[in-house]
């Protein structure tokens, strides 16, 4: 196991811990926050206030670097696009959401407590996330052919 | 609309807000990468040659939160009221649509927000809103 191996898990644990802190791996509280119409618990616009404080401090320092702290080069997403696949798709994960209360963070820090039900949803979530590559790889492929 | 006051935690979810603030932090200063858990996981599945042993890396530390947060806290059961079927369905719906949104919560909700991302912003908005009527249509229009 190298240094950079384990501070990637340390990072995942200190994210999973901050989950379940936060009631984020809580399904019941994520679908009160979304009940809108219903009796509305508004503690995860907490979560993302907390979270977006530390890391708009963290994206100000970064943009002012040119190199990681360890050395390395940074790789930001660069797509600037507000197009139908960015809308659709979170709209097709937004459902997704809204019937279970989970979204992948939450759900994998719930394989921990060894509970089936995230088991079955972490295993179909793999499953659709392969689904896309298998897609994707196709349209690519097509695009391909006819340029 | 009506508050929960009887399940509003303000202060544990900022700390744990803090905390996933923190984490993302540490990721994009000492790895250089936006932390989205979508992104992270999706390329599990695609192996490539020095890509996978990072993210399985990471996702380890996220599976091993639960048995941390006992010895520090207390034991937790997530209460997850959703049926298999629902669950299956739920699964492949989040899968499928962060990949081709190029994130979720995390990767557009909090690092996009983080950074001012205009795209993040529409993608947030776009889920949120998509829970919102979901759980409106389930718990009040077909109930």
């Amino acid at each position: 196991m190298s240094k950079q191996r384990i501070l990637e898990f340390l990072i995942g644990l200190l994210f999973g811990l901050g989950l379940m802190v936060s009631g984020m791996t809580d399904p019941g509280k994520i679908i009160g926050f979304l009940d809108l119409f219903g009796t509305w618990d508004p503690s995860l616009a907490f979560v993302m206030a907390g979270a977006v404080l530390v890391g708009a401090l963290a994206f100000a320092v970064a943009r002012r670097r040119t190199s990681t702290l360890l050395g390395g080069a940074f790789d930001l997403p660069w797509s600037r696009d507000i197009d139908s696949r960015l809308i659709a798709g979170s709209v097709v994960f937004g459902v997704g959401w809204g019937l279970a209360g989970f979204c992948p963070g939450p759900a994998l820090v719930s394989l921990g407590t060894g509970n089936l039900k995230a088991v079955v949803f972490v295993l179909a979530m793999l499953a659709g996330m392969a689904v896309f590559e298998l897609l994707e790889g196709r349209m690519r492929r097509t695009a391909g052919a006819t340029t | 609309m009506t508050i929960d006051w009887n399940h509003f935690t303000p202060w544990a979810s900022l700390a744990g807000g803090l905390l996933l603030g923190l984490a993302t932090a540490a990721f994009i200063l000492l790895n250089g990468r936006v932390l989205g858990i979508s992104g992270i996981a999706g390329g599990l599945v695609r192996l490539r040659r020095h890509d996978t042993l990072w993210r399985l890396a990471f996702v380890l530390g996220l599976v091993t939160a639960p048995l941390v947060y006992a010895l520090l806290a207390a034991p937790v059961a997530p209460r997850i009221d959703a049926g298999w079927g629902t669950l299956a369905v739920a699964g492949l719906l989040v899968g499928v649509g962060t990949r081709y949104a190029s994130g979720c919560t995390s990767g557009h909700g909090v690092c996009g927000l983080s950074r001012l991302s205009p795209r993040s912003l529409v993608a947030t908005l776009a889920f949120m809103a998509a829970g919102v009527i979901t759980v409106a249509t389930v718990r009040h229009l077909l109930a």
